[in-house]
């Protein structure tokens, strides 16, 4: 257990190594650098003559004229001693004073989704798979085609508009505008709490789509196995039966895979934000694309990688404490 | 997972004339008529298909099908709604079909411009007409549209904030979201290919390598990571630049996917007595693969290519909306989309979300007929053709 421990946590450094190496490649991307951009950001429409030689010191400055490794090693450096993420030249000031607070509600946001997600796919796929061919097994396909095909933003936008034209109210954002530059308090939690169901709703709905037929594809598999008719003919009742045997077997893929679910999610995330106006990680994302704010970008990608690592690396453990047969295997 | 159904024409012997025709004519059909053959009695997937053939054509033909330009502005209806196709009013009927005439005038509070319907004037709709003339894939010059109206105009979707016809726009978008897709899609599947092909066939550590390096970039979200090589786009780059440049990109993200799927069929594979059977018999490493080993996964392929095909299209929409893709004047769905973002303009003008279901029914059609697809080229599942 512990060698197995230490093996993953030396996988996700390697694995993270390389990550902030293609992030990296990414925020050198765009078309001229750092200084140019800073100092039309800075200066353009005052009127000043910006030089060649201006521009030179701000490289100076910000040691854009040493060699890539060099950034590479600083940036990286800065990350992992300080907890510094640089610059954030389109807010002047640091990007982990503008990233500060987003973070928690990526993760409320995040962790939200992930609980609509698990509380609808599992219940809604056993019962699916112990009822086949009802007509609550068919809904179920549908929706989950529906899942498929309808991709979140839309869904977003859908529900933007059914809430403003025939509800008369909006559901962006994610605390109503008397709690927004309030302390935290019990009731900012609970309007916060209250603002995340669309959202959590919105991006469970295509995750929740491909957990269904998993464990309902699972749970089919498990139902027509021997252990299930020997259970059977030993007199456990059904209900206790199903839920001992099958559904405790169909749960392992579904932990197995919490962190294909995150990638996923996050994957959406940024435009879902965008379209329902969430101040969190994935809007920023996009609109310090849009101003090329690469050090803000880059942190952000860091950042969500770096969830989504961690998130693999629990859900390996979780699938080790609930399937007793891995252990046998990883000797 | 399948559960394999043999049915009792395909294994107990043929007993009559008849039968044994049948019979011969399943065992002696090629593996794609077989897959033709299977995919044929998946009803929803031949729907589906035909619903996207349909749309290919209509995007290839898109200059002749829609009724104007992309850029054509019409001064005189903008932000105007969809105006419907009529056969009768209390005029009486008629066998030609028209749309009502319409006036715009100015709201007096707010001045906005407002499009005001008069029942009484109809203007006729016209199949064949002539109107802007456009290069047709650079090989004639011609006006012939499809349809349109001699006096007045036809908007079907309405028309945009810059009074540009939406149905034309969206057409037009068809053509170039479905073509980034296919682009897209072979690029990946080269690219998949070639890496899941030597990692599949040579083994050892080349493979290791391949392998540890696809799990990394799949651990980035994917969206996030598009973006990123979207935002590096040259602001001066021209449209056709933006759009090659994202084809390479979609390819570029996508391959690995595909490329695990070669890999594994390719080492699967690689022992089976008839590959060996070839290595003795003193064949290249070329001509195992080509010969031998890639025929025997073809229709698995295919099948990924095709469920592949659906992300690629809704990653452009995406990638555009939100003004990291492809950027006006270039039309596509997701640029066209960007006009819905904003709730005011949906609430006002709910017609210019007519793109969103383009990509909804292609979406599906895709992944319908990847399903069907995926069954008929699934050779464990021996049904009776």
């Amino acid at each position: 257990m512990v060698s197995f421990l230490i093996q993953r946590i030396i996988g996700m450094v390697i694995t993270m190594f390389f990550v902030s190496i293609i992030v990296f490649i990414i925020m050198e991307l765009p078309p001229g650098d750092y200084a140019e951009r800073w100092a039309f950001r800075k200066f353009s429409g005052t009127g000043t003559q910006i030089t060649e030689a201006d521009i030179n010191n701000i490289r100076a400055e910000y040691g854009l004229d040493r060699p890539a490794w060099e950034r590479y090693l600083n940036w990286i450096g800065g990350i992992v001693t300080r907890g510094d993420f640089g610059e954030a030249f389109a807010f002047q000031t640091s990007v982990n004073n503008v990233i500060g607070q987003k973070i928690w509600l990526t993760l409320a946001i995040l962790f939200s989704t992930l609980i609509v997600t698990y509380l609808i796919a599992i219940p809604v796929g056993i019962y699916a798979a112990v009822r086949r061919r009802s007509v609550a097994d068919y809904t179920l396909t549908v929706f989950s085609y529906l899942g498929l095909a309808l991709p979140n933003f839309l869904l977003a936008l859908l529900l933007l508009y059914i809430t403003v034209t025939v509800f008369d109210s909006s559901v962006g954002g994610l605390f109503s505008p008397e709690y927004k530059d309030a302390p935290w308090s019990m009731a900012k939690v609970v309007d916060l709490l209250k603002h995340l169901i669309v959202p959590a709703v919105v991006l469970a709905w295509s995750a929740t789509a491909l957990q269904l037929q998993t464990v309902r594809a699972t749970m089919s598999d498990e139902i027509n196995k021997l252990s299930v008719t020997a259970a059977r003919a030993r007199g456990i009742s059904e209900r206790k039966l199903m839920l001992k045997y099958p559904a405790r077997l169909a749960i392992n893929p579904v932990a197995g895979s919490i962190g294909f679910d995150i990638n996923r999610i996050f994957s959406e995330l940024p435009i879902v934000a965008l379209v329902l106006g969430l101040p969190e990680l994935g809007e920023l994302l996009i609109r310090s694309y849009l101003d090329l704010d690469m050090f803000v970008a880059g942190a952000i990608l860091l950042l969500l990688t770096f969830i989504i690592v961690v998130m693999n690396f629990f859900s390996d453990i979780l699938l080790l404490i609930l399937d007793p047969r891995i252990k046998l295997e990883g000797r | 997972m399948t559960t394999t159904e043999i049915t009792p024409e395909a294994n107990t012997p043929a007993v009559t004339a008849r039968e044994s025709q049948e019979a011969l004519r399943y065992y002696s059909a090629t593996q794609w008529q077989l897959m033709w053959w299977r995919f044929k009695h998946h009803r929803a997937a031949l729907i589906a298909a035909s619903v996207l053939v349909f749309m290919a054509v209509t995007g290839m033909l898109s200059q002749f099908v829609s009724p104007y330009l992309t850029n054509t502005r019409d001064a005189d209806y903008q932000l105007g709604p969809p105006q419907r196709p009529h056969f009768c009013d209390e005029n009486g009927c008629s066998l030609r079909p028209f749309v009502y005439g319409v006036t715009t005038e100015r709201d007096p509070v707010t001045l906005r411009p407002m499009p005001v319907v008069d029942t009484n004037i109809r203007w006729y709709i016209y199949f064949f007409v002539h109107g802007e003339s456009y290069n047709f894939y650079r090989l004639f010059e011609t006006d012939l549209h499809l349809f349109g109206v001699e006096e007045g105009f036809i908007h079907l979707f309405g028309t945009d904030s810059l009074s540009r016809d939406l149905f034309s726009r969206a057409i037009y978008g068809t053509r170039t979201s479905l073509s980034i897709g296919v682009l897209g899609v072979l690029i990946a599947f080269v690219l998949a290919l070639i890496i899941g092909g030597v990692a599949g066939y040579a083994g050892g550590w080349l493979d290791y390598g391949i392998q540890r390096f696809t799990e990394i970039v799949r651990v980035i979200p994917v969206i996030p990571l598009y973006m990123g090589l979207a935002a590096a786009f040259p602001p001066e780059w021209s449209s056709t630049q933006v759009y090659f440049a994202m084809t390479l990109i979609l390819g570029l993200v996508g391959w690995p996917t595909l490329a695990r799927r070669i890999r594994g069929q390719l080492l699967s594979l690689r022992h089976e007595d008839y590959v060996v059977a070839a290595h003795l018999a003193g064949a290249g490493a070329a001509r195992i693969i080509t010969r031998h080993l890639l025929p025997a996964f073809t229709s698995y392929i295919i099948v990924d290519l095709v469920i592949s095909f659906p992300y690629m299209v809704l990653s452009e929409t995406a990638l555009s909306f939100v003004g990291l893709g492809l950027r006006p004047p270039a039309v596509s769905w997701g640029v066209l989309l960007q006009d819905a973002q904003n709730i005011r303009t949906i609430e006002q003008a709910n017609w210019l979300f007519i793109p969103a279901a383009f990509v909804v029914v292609a979406v599906l059609a895709f992944t319908v007929v990847g399903d069907g697809a995926r069954d008929a080229a699934d050779p464990y599942q021996v049904s009776g053709a």
